[in-house]
């Protein structure tokens, strides 16, 4: 009984740490997002918790006239420049000059719970906002940025998953419905190239396909983005919805052929109707790696400003700005909102997809 | 499928049936005409100073994608059908399976068989090269180091995704959080390898010595009396190691959910008949539950393997290959869009390939082997 009791204690408690390892990177940008920008980058995110540290009680600013280079009396304690400068501790209070030395000014502290409370929504205004935005600061100042035109990349983003996973589903559950129910010559080598194309890396077709776009004069366009990501999700499409179609049961498909139907009867009215679990599976995979792909738009969208996706404003922030946390948190999870969304409602099918498709790289 | 007709029916029919054919052609040629229009309405559209509103284009790539794809379906098999049955059965097959076949080939296969000529070729690809291209890949030092870095990229990636996937599933399915814990684990499946590059990169974060650090692992280090570090920059070759860390963390979820379905497909009569002689978990889990999920293993760890191979994204926004941190897909995207080195970045793409092939003959057979295609 003992041991048992140890034993959940064991596997509940390595379980809680993982979860809390795999889940706190994630909320601390969640909670820096929502921080105003001063706050992100003076203290940890993790101070919005309750927790000690020496907070401001009285600010004293010398008189001009007092002699900086020497001791000073401040506040009851005299000690020079430099000693107030490294903090000196009193009475359970910390003595403590901020800034330089002719324009700084003495601040008395106490140890004390405190919580960096203070939340702001500026940062998402910024990211998502065309055009200059001004924000107020909480130091009550302004500073007027550019916005990062994540808006109108978020809409760009649906304007090419959504065409991205539609038309190669079309294209596939035509192809999966000929391979698994039509007998003909060079069937099974036209499968085997499927098969064979579902570990091919992209970079291997990326050039050559680069240089018909500009021939057609679609570099740079969503419709470059489509026939990439169609031609790219195809093998695995064929091949999940071919796993599906073909395991429908025989008997089925052939009373109807006894009844005269055609094949393409078939497929429109029964097959599609019956493998809708496999086209949501692969529906919400495609989906989610169109959303989340960087490369492909990197290669095919490029630095066209208006036909930016959100992986790439971020990727851009990233370059440009890397250490301004209040846009990469806030822009980070405009990216994330979306694929989550489908995720959390619709991860029954997602997961049935993985099962069925974990051979793709 | 449909009795064969009586000889002299289908002779009749066939000398109609030119005509026929020829009228049935028209609804064919004519969806394949709008879907050429449609291709360069939807790119000029999109092209110059006016660019419709994304919801617009969005419809119209619908109705165009699979508006034009139904329709030429259509169009294709009513012109099948009005010929002579032994040609229906013959050609249909290839209206279902032909427009899927002629974009793989469009997209994958001829741009494949392209990347390999061109990597024999210089950089403008118009003098032959021979191996050039590949003996520089191989001997210059500079790249040298992004064959080491996906190696680890490989042994680690692999390794501790893998373990820590199992441990998780094992872990799981005996804890009453099962559904919670695997859904926190599996959670970072959603998000980008660039949003994860900026989670991560904000755990990473470093302040100089002595002023707060706002990234958490500084602050813990600094905590313990530690210096802050730019683990991603200057901590060679360990840096590596730290980006590898963000894709373990972003696919051990899919590990689990594999491994966990699979020890769920445990007979648990073995498992049971094994407690009672007296076996301990530990052997219960190397003896019996490790050989009996041993398939799942083999895929995941392919599966992930080649993940690693053509790892990217995360390597090109934390620090763009820098730091010694090159990884083969960085550098293909390097050689050939940074410094318009052709023949170069096709050889390095074409590594990438080779690396894949053993996975691709694996894959071919065991589809061999399928009940379906005997």
């Amino acid at each position: 009984m003992k041991s048992k009791f140890l034993g959940s204690f064991l596997v509940n408690g390595s379980l809680a740490l993982i979860c809390l390892f795999w889940t706190i990177p994630t909320f601390g940008l969640l909670v820096s997002s929502f921080r105003d920008r001063i706050d992100i980058n003076q203290t940890g995110w993790w101070t919005i918790f309750p927790h000690k540290e020496w907070v401001t009680a009285q600010e004293i600013t010398p008189d001009p006239s007092v002699d900086r280079n020497g001791p000073m009396t401040l506040g009851g304690v005299t000690a020079t420049f430099e000693q107030f400068r490294d903090g000196i501790d009193q009475n359970g209070q910390r003595y403590i000059w901020i800034g330089n030395r002719r324009i700084g000014h003495l601040e008395i502290q106490n140890y004390r719970w405190t919580a960096n409370l203070g939340f702001t929504l500026q940062n998402y205004k910024q990211v998502l906002a065309s055009g200059n935005y001004t924000a107020i600061l909480k130091n009550g100042t302004t500073q007027t940025m550019p916005g990062d035109s994540m808006y109108r990349a978020f809409l760009n983003s649906i304007a090419v998953a959504v065409p991205a996973t539609v038309i190669p589903i079309a294209l596939a559950s035509f192809a999966a419905y000929g391979f698994a129910w039509m007998k003909f010559p060079g069937r099974k080598m036209l499968f085997a190239l499927v098969v064979g194309l579902l570990v091919i890396p992209l970079q291997i077709a990326l050039i050559p396909l680069l240089r018909d776009f500009v021939t057609l004069h679609v570099n740079g366009t969503f419709l470059a983005v489509w026939l990439a990501h169609t031609g790219f999700g195809l093998p695995l499409a064929t091949y999940l919805l071919f796993n599906y179609i073909s395991e429908l049961p025989r008997d089925i498909i052939e009373a109807a052929f006894a009844d005269g139907a055609s094949h393409f009867t078939i497929f429109t009215s029964l097959i599609i109707p019956l493998s809708v679990p496999a086209l949501a599976a692969f529906a919400i995979f495609q989906f989610l790696w169109v959303w989340n792909d960087y490369l492909v738009a990197l290669v095919f969208i490029g630095a066209s400003p208006t036909n930016q996706l959100v992986t790439q404003r971020l990727a851009e922030i990233v370059g440009s700005r890397g250490q301004s946390w209040h846009l990469l948190t806030a822009g980070g999870f405009v990216t994330m909102i979306l694929p989550l969304i489908v995720f959390f409602s619709l991860q029954r099918y997602f997961v049935r997809g993985l099962l069925a498709g974990s051979v793709k790289g | 499928m449909s009795t064969p007709k009586p000889q002299s029916t289908a002779n009749r029919q066939a000398g109609l049936g030119i005509f026929r054919s020829i009228a049935a052609l028209l609804p064919l040629v004519f969806s394949l005409a709008a879907l050429t229009w449609g291709f360069f309405f939807i790119r000029d559209l999109q092209s110059g100073a006016n660019v419709a509103p994304q919801l617009v284009l969005v419809v119209l790539a619908i109705i165009w994608g699979v508006g034009g794809i139904v329709l030429l379906f259509t169009t294709a098999n009513f012109f099948v059908e009005q010929l002579p049955d032994a040609w229906i059965r013959r050609l249909q097959p290839f209206i279902f399976v032909g427009p899927a076949i002629i974009m793989l080939g469009w997209a994958l296969v001829i741009p494949t068989i392209r990347t390999i000529i061109a990597s024999f070729f210089g950089d403008a690809s118009i003098k032959f090269a021979g191996l050039k291209n590949y003996i520089y890949i191989f001997s210059d030092p500079t790249l040298l180091v992004m064959f080491r870095n996906n190696l680890m990229w490989i042994v680690f990636g692999t390794s501790f995704t893998v373990v820590v996937g199992l441990l998780v599933a094992v872990l799981a399915d005996r804890s009453k959080f099962e559904t919670i814990a695997k859904g926190l684990v599996f959670l970072p499946m959603a998000i980008s390898f660039v949003g994860a590059g900026v989670i991560w990169n904000f755990v990473y974060a470093v302040r100089p010595m002595g002023a707060p650090q706002i990234g958490l692992l500084n602050a813990i280090v600094t905590s313990f009396g530690g210096q802050p570090e730019a683990w991603t920059a200057f901590f060679q070759p360990w840096n590596n190691f730290f980006l590898i860390v963000i894709v373990v963390w972003l696919q051990t979820g899919f590990a689990m959910v594999l491994f966990s379905a699979a020890i769920k497909g445990i007979p648990t009569e073995i498992m049971e008949a094994a407690r009672v002689d007296g076996a301990t978990e530990i052997q219960i889990f190397f003896r019996i539950m490790i050989p009996q999920i041993l398939g799942t293993i083999i895929t995941v760890t392919t599966t992930i393997v080649i993940f690693s191979l053509k790892i990217f994204d995360v390597v090109w926004v934390m620090t763009g290959g820098q730091y010694g941190t090159s990884v083969i897909a960085t550098q293909f995207y390097r050689q050939y869009f940074t410094y318009n080195r052709n023949g170069v970045g096709s050889a390095i793409a074409v590594v990438l390939f080779v690396a894949v092939i053993p996975v691709m003959a694996y894959n071919l057979r065991q589809f061999a082997r399928r009940e379906v295609f005997k």
